[in-house]
């Protein structure tokens, strides 16, 4: 008998047969603890509660939301507004990241300072802070309605927000669509032609301008082809707000602006590391080749460092993500603040949201980290 | 014979030396990095200056109430009067002398285990006994101490303790989940993945959440945690699957043959764990765990949404204040200079480990 346990895999077992038993155990006390609680304390359980009705009012609504609606469509509500907030984030992240990661590492001495600073300054307050800054500070200071900072009398910011001009479709508007959609593939198809150029004869094409001209051109020819299908509709003073037009509430631009600069911080990091993470002989064994400095950034330094890059932006994504969840400290009304906070408080129902609510941002945080590991594969340098 | 003198090199050109040469080369090197240069300093010249007034010229610093405080500047009296509060929360005035010297004693005890010349039974004793003496002392009802209910800690003193205790209980319970990770044994790596995937997956303010509404419920009714018990077990777990992850990246930089070194030394795998592979695969972490309490001791400013009173909510009450109103802006940047000076003296201090550390045997 003792002999057994000297041996290694018997161990093994008994170490996991026992690390089961007392993690079934410890679900069971807390299992049965659960139950007793809620019926000591008169909470109802299941999920039957996801179908009465809310009974409270959402200030901002993606998707139809009214008196009758029940508490799941305030867990879709709430859903819809952190992707958006999220979608948009990750843009103004990506833009505000590449221009200081970029600045960062300019030979210019006072530029590159600038982002240095930058980098310093946003990286070492908590991001809560920021939020609350921009909300309770920056958007308090606008001025009020009636004298509104104005822009071609069609985008005005003002207390109540940023309101803009939105294009409305009419009949043919899908015109455009069609497009955009060729110019997709026109730029794709382009990319695919000047690489086999490049291979069969040597010679370069210039992708990029010539897609960005598809770009705009295309959906422009689209514009005109249909007879000019698109108006907009202008945000105008009426009464004490305005009306029409897109309107994005300070709650949405407090947070979206925190989280922007916040995380623009550390994707301008990553893209600094990728960069000196670049094998000093590449850029010299680039410049015997006889390469200029931009050609050589173009052609050996930027491919090699934008793979290096990758993984670490995909993290800030996912915890810009997740960060979007600290409007409950503002109130926009995303996830966390209307299902895991005034549902929660409606209904007490707390361990069924709860669990809802952190099964939805793991399935979202798996879903973007799958999607964006496939693209980070697929951009991977194929080795033999 | 003609004996060749080596003739003294030249200077290069003026041009080409000193700070006239510094300035070409790093602003006006070419059109593009002078309109840059432009507008950088255009940058510059709209900033610093209404910083600086604001900050200090303009700034007003004598006085004791609103009133006090005229001009387009920034309003350090609301700090001044209010310092007590931010720092301490609502902790009684006549016992304040026991906070102090909690925070000094912390202070210490981090500079002794920060010094690399500290006996290393020092550091573990003090990192073991420094939260058992914090308590007595915070928290009083012994050696004729009052007691001073938790929900009477506060501000900067609130978030130390909480990022303290957030540090040191999550270190043990993240090390085990780092070995979990790395075991053989598949139970045990399948719970430990997925411990560590769901906490970095969801983020800290539902384990908040959670840990103060949910976590009462697990319990028999009678066992009752206060307010900041459920915030540092919620902060604990997070923060553990995060350390947990830190070391595990040191674990894998750890070459295969010390693995094999220590099982051909006989050793059992807590002793190859404990003498041969942890304290190398923790130096090579030491700066990310640094990072990961940067992360933490931001992330404390979360409590604020359960109804703690932690530096920023201290603040953020005191603006509320009817006597105060408009002074939120000196408030945030008050915590703002707190936090930035406690996060960048970190970053900085584990730059410096990572140089000192840094023994490069790794190929």
């Amino acid at each position: 008998m003792l002999s057994l346990l000297r041996n290694e895999k018997v161990r093994g077992i008994l170490y996991q047969l026992v690390t089961v038993m007392l993690f079934v155990l410890f679900l069971l006390y807390i299992g049965q603890n659960t139950m007793h609680n809620i019926e000591a304390r008169g909470i109802k359980s299941g999920f039957g509660f996801l179908n009465t009705a809310a009974g409270f009012d959402i200030t901002e609504t993606p998707i139809t939301f009214g008196h009758g609606s029940t508490n799941w469509d305030v867990f879709k509500v709430g859903l819809a507004n952190t992707l958006i907030v999220s979608i948009y984030g990750i843009l103004l992240t990506t833009i505000l990241g590449l221009i200081i990661g970029v600045a960062r590492l300019s030979k210019n001495w006072i530029i590159s300072h600038l982002a240095a600073g930058y980098i310093e300054i946003f990286r070492n307050i908590p991001i809560l802070l920021q939020i609350l800054f921009w909300y309770n500070v920056v958007l308090a200071a606008m001025p009020s309605v009636r004298h509104s900072y104005s822009f071609f009398d069609s985008i005005f910011i003002n207390q109540r927000g940023l309101f803009l001009p939105k294009p409305i479709f009419e009949n043919g508007g899908w015109v455009i669509g069609v497009g955009v959609l060729l110019a997709v593939f026109g730029g794709w198809a382009v990319s695919r032609y000047a690489k086999k150029k490049l291979e069969d004869e040597g010679k370069e094409f210039p992708v990029l301008s010539v897609s960005l001209a598809l770009l705009v051109l295309l959906p422009l020819l689209a514009y005109f082809i249909a007879g000019k299908p698109v108006h907009f509709d202008y945000p105008a003073l009426k009464g004490f707000n305005f009306r029409g037009g897109k309107t994005f509430t300070p709650e949405f631009l407090a947070l979206l602006f925190a989280l922007s600069t916040y995380t623009a911080a550390y994707v301008a990091e990553a893209i600094r590391s990728g960069i000196e993470a670049v094998n000093k002989g590449q850029k010299e064994a680039a410049s015997a080749l006889g390469l200029a400095p931009m050609q050589s950034l173009k052609l050996v330094v930027l491919p090699q460092a934008i793979r290096i890059s990758i993984p670490p932006i995909i993290n800030q994504y996912l915890n810009l993500i997740k960060n979007s969840s600290l409007a409950a400290a503002i109130g926009f009304p995303e996830l966390v603040t209307v299902f895991a906070g005034t549902s929660l408080n409606v209904t007490g129902q707390a361990l069924e949201i709860i669990a809802i609510t952190m099964l939805t941002y793991l399935l979202i945080s798996l879903l973007v980290s799958l999607i964006l590991n496939w693209f980070n594969k697929k951009m991977q340098i194929k080795e033999r | 014979m003609a004996v060749y003198e080596l003739k003294p090199t030249k200077q290069p050109p003026l041009s080409e030396r000193g700070a006239i040469a510094w300035i070409r080369h790093h602003l006006l090197s070419s059109p593009l990095n002078i309109f840059f240069t432009v507008l950088s300093l255009w940058l510059l010249y709209m900033i610093v200056p209404p910083m600086l007034n604001w900050f200090i010229l303009d700034a007003n610093f004598a006085g004791n109430s609103k009133a006090d405080c005229g001009g387009g500047g920034a309003c350090w009296v609301f700090i001044r009067e209010k310092l007590k509060l931010f720092i301490y929360g609502f902790y009684p005035a006549s016992e304040l002398w026991r906070a102090n010297l909690t925070m000094g004693l912390g202070a210490l005890s981090i500079v002794l285990i920060a010094l690399e010349r500290t006996p290393r039974k020092l550091k573990v004793t003090l990192i073991l006994l420094l939260p058992v003496v914090s308590y007595l002392l915070l928290s009083g009802g012994v050696f004729g101490l009052s007691h001073v209910e938790t929900s009477k800690w506060g501000g900067l003193l609130l978030t130390l303790v909480i990022s303290f205790v957030g540090i040191v209980a999550s270190f043990p319970i993240g090390l085990l989940l780092a070995l979990g990770r790395q075991s053989k044994l598949p139970i045990i790596k399948t719970l430990s993945v997925f411990y560590i995937e769901l906490i970095r997956g969801v983020p800290l303010i539902t384990l908040l959440f959670m840990a103060s509404v949910v976590l009462p419920l697990f319990f028999p009714e009678g066992v009752d945690f206060d307010k900041l018990v459920r915030a540092l077990i919620g902060i604990t777990l997070f923060q553990a699957a995060y350390v947990a992850e830190n070391i595990r990246g040191g674990l894998q930089a750890i070459a295969k043959g010390q693995y094999e070194a220590g099982s051909a030394l006989g050793l059992t795998y807590w002793k190859q764990m404990r003498l041969v592979i942890l304290p190398q695969a923790i130096k090579v972490a030491i700066p990310n765990l640094v990072g990961s309490f940067i992360a933490l001791l931001m992330d404390t400013s979360l409590v604020m949404i359960i109804g703690l009173y932690d530096l920023l909510s201290t603040v953020t009450l005191a603006s509320t204040d009817r006597d105060w109103l408009g002074m939120s802006t000196e408030g945030f940047v008050f915590v703002a200079i707190i936090y930035w000076i406690l996060n960048f003296g970190m970053s900085r201090y584990s730059k410096s480990l990572e140089n000192k550390l840094d023994t490069n045997n790794r190929n």
